[in-house]
């Protein structure tokens, strides 16, 4: 049975809905359809996906609006006669019909502060209770298909805020860190407050209703990193209870290893309000920043500036007897 | 669009981001060397994230008797011997550091009471091995090792300000030559899937973790990537690839719908009441018991379904045979043509148990394929047949660096790619113990072998001229063949006459098909242009899984005999003498394929004395039983 | 800037898609119930609180929770806690407690989520534009002190010992349909008032190790049971205050009579 479909098509330099009809088998979900498109009517139609089982959230997508798996959205959820438009996520520029530049979500991910060991446990020494890793498992789960991020509209309809804010995806992360039973930082709530920007959070819990891992990112991640910003910062009688029982002192005492504090690049420089969240490549010459400027590494990488044409170990200038060049003799001319 | 190519200059290249890239690249980044990961998806999306039970590491956590010994010859009898055996011992014994060091970077394993990492039980593993989280095991591998690289590169910015001045990624990228230098590796050369500008690494050493060849099969649950990249790399650099023939397929994968196909079902349907019927409605099992087995098994469906309650006073009902059984009478089955419409069979527990009790035994199958394809298992029969599943052929690899065998220098894998350590078939939980052992083996001798290098290698400007043509050549042509059409037509070659049962004169065929389709191959096109383009990606797949293809075929209809992932319809027994010869596949320089014989590594005795000498018998030819004798 | 040029396919464009949401389901229905329904409720308690009158059965000793404690001089034999407050039109007869009930309620991260849809459309629904040009969230004032939602919650905790108590008192005169009623309202509070989630933080959710803390966790299970209620219960409750007010209206001002039990 033909059924009408509405696919966005184009690139960063604009589109449209285009229209297509296309035969719909029983039992077939959006990403089935849009694997026909391309084997029938559109082989260059662009759209990403890997595991066509819910697991690795490549084929993140809007259906009708809302944002969606490819994969885990079923014909059989729309009527006979629906149209069924598709467009790809909003909130992440387009590279071409389907696909956009997510790289937004692996830069925030640079900026969360890693797992920290504990100091003197020997892999292999590690304990932990289950009761203790069930939480931080939750939020282990994500599929990493930024449908939450997406969603968000703290950056879907305010791009400005992208410096500022991380997004679901990374607060929970941030949530399983510090709710991890061995990690050693304690600085977690101070960094999802000051450089996640846990606080545009509105809970309006949009991320929880699109999340196909049904993991409760606003219940179980934010909300709680939140309470645990406020005993930190704005909790009168926690800040008492320390100086009355001087538990900071004795927590100072145990001496904790203190990690640097994390400088977000993209909130530390105020020069760069809208910094490009684009897939940065290396170009090919002197790679510069978003300043304008270069790169600091670039004093501590093996070669300065573009790669040489002529290789990078050769050095000049070369010993002369390697250079097949005859300077012309003056007194003779050359024999024709 | 620039006609200029991108440089990058690195020390360590490695294609793949799944679970052995990963690990390969953490290594090779802590000894040091600028490493670049090149990941054909998005970073995190690797196949690896599909395997569920878990990875098996003799811990000994819930049974202190494990140990790698008998991990060790767990492994050799999964992969009848023809393992191997070295990397079968650095396997059984490396992989417990290799889980516990994946706490170390943060992993969140179940546990057991005492706070240990929980393990398993798993077929053909005699001891509970498998560290697990639930049943996403896979996808707790791929993020703790892709968090760990984050972590990495955390530490250079704080030290060099940058995220990427030792460690980067390349995502959305793919290979699609390798240079050489002479007989060393120089430089990989691909092209960025987003923008589809080439790209030039020059390197002097690469890491091939690239996974397996599914995708060359009509029915499989493997993803896209897995079209056999690295193998057909090596391949044309000059390495040689193992025993291809043997590829593990599951008998029961969901063929229909379509949006599932491929799904695997697990044979703890069977085990609780499910049975096969053909589309007369037909218990066809009973038909196919062979001899050996008459005296275990049923004889009436009455008689099979008692079994459930009493097993003791009952034999057991034919469903339950060995897995490679069900697949060849379910192969049977269709090819006589009484399957599904799918091509299929029907595999049917919900007329058999009531919905409560399906839900309550198989609560993950149910809520599976309710979500995905609105299929009610407690209500409708599924349709099914043999899914490929994983290759245990591959890159044959020096066992203790994974450098690669042949000529060429310089290049390593690990992984699915790599070939020899599932001997014919592989234990599940394996694989995934298997992608950390060999990765950190590959990337770590990849640094050492950059370091004894004095000259680095240079590619060739007439051989990056050469790969950018090949790579464009698709887009140029125009009227060609549809590279959509010619995907389906070597899946159907490959999945009908290569599968899981095979004939001689089935397997003559597809080499004579194969060969028609690499004239076709020659002539795909592709329409629209480099942005983004699908199309054209799969254009240029298709040569790396013909050729991959090509080299199963061959070796497929060389080795006379059944044994593990290989089913001969005309050998049907294991041969002693079989077992002592690996097939080599290799390219000639006009893109021939050429497959030759070669020894099994002969075991140490130490490890040989693993074994009773009765279950030796089984394997080994009277001849190499004297020598073990003698010793 | 000079670095677009050297970026390949370096657009920062998002898909350009005129329509500003392509939901076709009715995804407006929730967030227009959620306005009528909260309107409504705030309209009849704030009528109510300035009515001062018909909150008091003294045949029962009934108290409508929304005049309780009563602490005005047109309290009489309502009054638990003295008479305080004076006689002003403005001022409610539980001026101490409202202020904080309403405080409790406003800094709910479930009516957070309510009001910021339904009425400051913000959004007013998922993958639906925000109706606001500018975004600051909860990071500056006033919403920052959306934060101090813990504090409205231990003061939310006594008036619900309050309530009780108030249901004590009326329990004293027998049995009617006011006191279930009453009784009803007061397990409902509580169980809304539990299920907070800053209860759950404080039960045993701001714990690293919950096997170290047994008797806490137990406490968090049970509080995390009740907290994926809190939508339903923070509903329920509207509607239990409002009837219960209603009732006890009703009585006081003789519209029926209560229907007894025992006496």
């Amino acid at each position: 049975m033909k059924r009408h479909f509405r696919v966005w098509r184009g690139d960063a330099s604009g589109g449209d809905l285009r229209d297509f009809d296309v035969e719909v088998n029983e039992g077939e979900v959006v990403l089935d359809i849009i694997h026909r498109l391309q084997a029938t009517q559109a082989p260059d139609l662009a759209c990403r996906w890997n595991c066509k089982a819910g697991k690795c959230g490549s084929c993140s997508m809007e259906i009708n609006g809302m944002p969606r798996l490819g994969c885990m959205t079923r014909m059989s959820t729309f009527t006979e006669d629906e149209t069924i438009t598709i467009t790809p996520i909003r909130t992440f520029p387009v590279i071409r019909d389907l696909v956009t530049d997510v790289s937004f979500n692996y830069e925030k991910a640079r900026e969360t502060p890693a797992f920290a060991p504990p100091p003197g446990v020997a892999p292999g020494d590690y304990r932990m209770q289950q009761v203790d890793v069930e939480r931080s498992q939750e939020f282990r789960k994500c599929i990493e298909c930024f449908l939450c991020q997406n969603t968000c509209h703290v950056i879907r309809d305010h791009d400005e805020n992208k410096p500022a804010f991380s997004g679901p995806r990374f607060f929970i992360r941030a949530a399983e860190l510090d709710m991890h039973p061995l990690d050693d930082r304690e600085d977690r709530k101070e960094h999802a407050q000051a450089s996640q920007g846990l606080g545009y959070c509105n809970i309006t819990k949009c991320c929880t209703e699109v999340c196909p891992e049904h993991i409760k990112i606003t219940d179980n991640a934010i909300i709680p990193m939140k309470e645990r910003v406020v005993d930190r910062r704005y909790d009168p009688l926690v800040w008492l209870g320390r100086k009355i029982f001087r538990r900071d002192e004795l927590e100072s005492a145990s001496t904790k290893p203190s990690f640097p504090p994390i400088v977000n690049p993209s909130t530390a420089n105020p020069s760069t309000v809208n910094p490009p969240m684009s897939s940065a490549r290396l170009p090919q010459t002197a790679p510069v920043g978003p300043d304008g400027h270069m790169d600091i590494a670039e004093l501590v990488a093996p070669q300065q500036g573009g790669l040489s044409p002529f290789g990078e170990d050769l050095e000049f200038p070369l010993p002369p007897e390697q250079i097949a060049y005859h300077h012309p003799d003056p007194d003779k001319t050359p024999d024709r | 669009m620039s006609s200029t190519i991108e440089r990058h200059l690195y020390d360590v290249v490695v294609i793949g981001a799944g679970g052995a890239g990963l690990r390969a690249a953490i290594e090779a980044r802590l000894a040091g060397k600028r490493t670049a990961i090149i990941s054909k998806s998005l970073f995190g999306k690797a196949h690896t994230v599909m395997a569920e039970g878990g990875a098996a590491a003799a811990m000994g956590n819930v049974n202190s008797n494990d140990n790698w010994m008998v991990h060790f010859r767990d492994t050799m009898r999964g992969g009848k011997f023809l393992n191997n055996f070295r990397m079968a011992e650095l396997h059984a014994k490396e992989a417990p550091e290799r889980i516990w060091e994946l706490e170390t970077y943060g992993a969140l394993f179940d546990r057991t009471k005492d706070g240990k990492i929980s393990q398993r039980n798993f077929g053909g593993h005699e001891y509970p091995r498998l560290a697990h989280v639930g049943d996403r095991t896979g996808l707790e591998l791929i993020r703790t090792l892709q968090q760990k690289i984050v972590s990495l590169q955390q530490e250079d910015f704080a030290e060099t300000g940058s995220y990427e001045s030792r460690i980067r990624v390349f995502q959305e990228t793919t290979i699609t030559e390798l240079m050489l230098d002479g007989d060393r590796v120089a430089g990989a050369f691909g092209y960025y899937r987003e923008s589809g500008e080439f790209l030039l690494f020059e390197t002097p050493a690469v890491v091939l973790a690239t996974g397996g060849v599914g995708r060359s099969y009509k029915v499989t649950s493997n993803s896209w990537e897995y079209t056999g990249d690295g193998h057909a790399l090596a391949l044309r650099s000059g390495a040689t690839l193992i025993n291809m023939e043997f590829l593990q397929f599951h008998p029961t994968g969901m063929v229909w719908p379509p949006s599932v196909k491929g799904i695997l079902v697990t044979e703890s349907v069977r085990g609780d009441g499910g049975v096969l019927r053909n589309s007369d409605g037909k218990r066809f099992m009973f038909d196919y018991v062979p001899d050996v087995f008459r005296k275990q098994y049923a004889e009436t469906e009455e008689e099979g379904d008692r079994w459930y309650d009493d097993p003791d006073n009952n034999r057991r009902p034919p469903e339950l045979l060995p897995r490679d059984e069900v697949a060849r009478a379910i192969n049977s089955e269709v090819k006589a043509g009484r399957g599904s419409p799918a091509g299929g069979v029907f595999l049917d527990v919900s007329t058999r148990l009531p919905a409560e009790q399906i839900i309550k035994r198989l609560p993950s199958m149910h809520h599976q394929f309710k979500e995905l394809a609105d299929v009610d298992i407690t209500k409708e029969p599924m349709e099914v047949g043999p899914t490929c599943h994983y290759v245990m052929g591959g890159v044959e690899v020096d066992p203790d660096t994974g450098a690669a065998f042949g000529t060429v220098q310089g290049l390593f894998a690990a992984g699915e790619v790599s070939g020899g350590m599932h001997g014919s078939n592989r234990l599940g939980g394996n694989s995934l113990s298997d992608l950390l052992v060999f990765g950190k083996r590959a990337g770590e001798h990849a640094a050492a072998y950059v370091d004894t290098l004095g000259v680095r290698p240079k590619p060739a400007k007439i051989d990056v001229a050469a790969a950018a043509e090949v790579a464009l050549a698709p887009l140029a042509r125009a009227g060609g063949e549809n590279p959509y059409t010619l995907q389906q037509d070597l899946q159907a070659v490959m999945g009908d006459l290569v599968g899981i049962i095979r004939r001689a004169g089935e397997l003559t065929d597809a080499i004579k098909r194969l060969q028609e389709l690499k004239a076709r191959v020659a002539n795909v096109s592709a329409d629209g242009g480099r942005l983004y383009n699908p199309g054209w990606h799969l254009a240029l797949d298709l040569r790396n899984m013909l050729v991959v293809s090509e080299c199963t075929a061959k070796a497929a209809l060389e080795r006379e005999e059944s044994r593990g992932g290989h089913t001969r319809e005309d050998f049907p027994k294991m041969s002693p003498e079989w077992r002592r010869v690996n097939l080599v596949c290799s390219l000639d320089e006009t893109g021939e394929v050429h497959l030759e014989r070669k020894p099994v590594p002969r075991m140490r005795a130490e490890l040989i004395d693993l074994f009773d000498r009765s279950e030796l018998a089984k394997y080994m030819t009277d001849e190499e039983l004297a020598e073990v004798e003698a010793e | 800037m000079t670095t677009t040029a050297t970026r390949p396919g370096g657009g920062e464009e998002r898909a350009a898609i005129s329509a500003r949401t392509l939901r076709t389901d009715r995804w407006w229905l929730a967030p227009l119930v959620t306005f009528i329904g909260l309107g409504a409720w705030v309209t009849y308690a704030t009528v109510r609180v300035f009515m001062h009158k018909w909150f008091w059965v003294e045949e029962f000793h009934y108290l409508t929770p929304f005049y309780s404690p009563c602490l005005t001089d047109r309290c009489g034999d309502a009054a638990m806690f003295g008479t305080p407050l004076p006689n002003f039109f403005l001022i409610p007869e539980a001026a101490f407690t409202l202020p904080f009930l309403l405080l409790f309620r406003l800094t709910c991260y479930y009516y957070r989520k309510a009001y910021y849809r339904a009425f400051w459309l913000s959004p007013p629904a998922c993958a639906v534009p925000d109706g606001h040009k500018s975004y600051s969230g909860e990071t500056r004032f006033p919403l920052i002190f959306q934060n101090a939602h813990r504090y409205a919650f231990y003061a939310a905790m006594v008036i619900s010992v309050i309530n009780t108590w108030d249901a004590v008192l009326a329990q004293s005169t027998g049995l009617g349909l006011g006191n279930v009623i009453l009784w009803v309202n007061v397990i409902m509070l509580w169980a809304y008032t539990l299920s907070c989630h800053s209860c759950r933080h404080i039960a045993g959710g701001r714990l690293k190790h919950f096997s170290k803390h047994p008797v806490r966790y137990r406490f968090w299970t049970f509080v995390s049971k009740l907290n994926t209620r809190h939508m339903q219960l923070a509903w329920i409750t509207l509607g239990t205050l409002a009837l219960t007010d209603f009732y006890i209206m009703g009585l006081a001002a003789e519209w029926f009579s209560d229907l007894r039990i025992i006496n």
